[in-house]
């Protein structure tokens, strides 16, 4: 009996750091994700990076459609920085059928993405990263073969309003990163669509 | 006086034809706010109701899900001092197009109001330090009790949440 307490509380605690995810300063765990293009994509393929914008995202939520043209233009600023964007659709497919797979290439082909779109299909990887929402942004750097994290939140302080935006939380501190600086705000908060779990 | 000048400007802005719908519509004047009208109206009182806010959007599946058992819980608990609100994300352009709608569709009877603050890095951690920015997300609050429940809602699970405030 005290062994099987011990098991189940050895279970509550673990579930509860997974449920808490990446702090800044964190190793972020690398992936291996189907993307849109029919190829697998980890982050370790980006040899030449200084780091990788890892953007949960999808197809349904508003609060994405809102962003989707800037993570165009911080993808095609910033990648040839060293510093590309992979978005990672966390969401099932089954409770949200809008991003399915199918759903996410057409997207992907619509907006014409220059980034790498994933599907987190067995939603193993969000909860590691503590992603709870879309569009969640995590920004790594790449130090020796590790990404650590260091920046979580928004990409700026209008998710509806490019034209309104005042602070461009994501490009700033990708800017810190590559003037060698940390990020300040290391984190900011948004509005978004929960992920999207199967009943 | 004074803090109530936003909103009856806000009132004096709505279209004309809003103002004199034939159908008998809860929803025809819907208040707009910033965080700050907000929190002073709705996330601080000091009075003997026990408040339940939701954070919600029409575009939100998990929330128009869990509506219903806010309605109830308004619609059973009113009589013994039990304020629902849902506050909308919704963005203020869908005002007319899709939230008065929706609300007329579903028959919502429960107070609403727009949240217009798009610096929600700003008044996400206010509203409880915890909270990521995914909706739904509920408040539940007396003068002297205050929980955050950022999770989805069935009607039993509310009851069980404002019941030991009764």
């Amino acid at each position: 009996m005290k062994k099987i307490f011990f098991i189940l509380s050895l279970v509550f605690v673990t579930s509860g750091i997974a449920a808490q995810g990446y702090g800044i300063g964190d190793v972020a765990t690398d992936f291996r994700l189907l993307n849109v293009d029919g190829s697998y994509v980890s982050m370790s393929d980006y040899t030449d990076a200084k780091g990788i914008v890892v953007i949960f995202s999808c197809n349904h939520c508003p609060f994405v459609v809102a962003t989707e043209d800037r993570m165009i233009d911080l993808h095609n600023k910033y990648a040839p920085k060293g510093f590309p964007i992979i978005a990672i659709n966390p969401n099932d497919t089954i409770a949200e059928p809008r991003d399915s797979f199918t759903k996410m290439i057409e997207r992907a082909n619509e907006k014409n993405f220059p980034f790498a779109y994933v599907i987190d299909a067995d939603q193993s990887i969000y909860p590691q990263y503590g992603a709870t929402h879309t569009p969640h942004v995590y920004l790594l750097e790449k130090v020796g073969n590790q990404f650590i994290v260091a920046y979580i939140g928004a990409i700026d302080n209008n998710h509806r309003d490019a034209s309104a935006v005042t602070e461009t939380y994501l490009a700033n501190a990708i800017d810190a990163l590559l003037a060698g600086e940390r990020p300040d705000p290391a984190v900011t908060r948004a509005i978004g669509c929960t992920i999207k779990v199967r009943n | 006086m004074k803090r109530f000048a936003p909103l009856i400007a806000i009132l004096l802005l709505l279209p004309a034809g809003g103002m004199t719908n034939p159908v008998s519509d809860t929803h025809a004047e819907i208040a707009v706010m910033d965080f700050d009208a907000l929190d002073q109206h709705w996330l601080t009182r000091n009075d003997d109701k026990v408040y339940v806010v939701n954070f919600w959007a029409t575009w939100c599946a998990p929330c128009v899900k869990e509506l219903p058992a806010f309605e109830q819980l308004q619609a059973k608990y009113a009589d013994r001092g039990v304020k629902v609100l849902l506050v909308s994300l919704d963005f203020p352009g869908h005002l007319e197009s899709r939230l008065k709608p929706f609300l007329q569709q579903m028959n919502i009877q429960s107070e609403v109001v727009l949240l217009d603050d798009p610096d929600a890095n700003r008044w996400i951690p206010l509203v409880d330090e915890s909270w990521q920015g995914a909706i739904p997300a509920t408040v539940v609050y007396t003068k002297d009790y205050r929980a955050f429940h950022q999770r989805e809602f069935t009607f039993e699970q509310l009851e069980a949440v404002i019941k030991p405030l009764l």
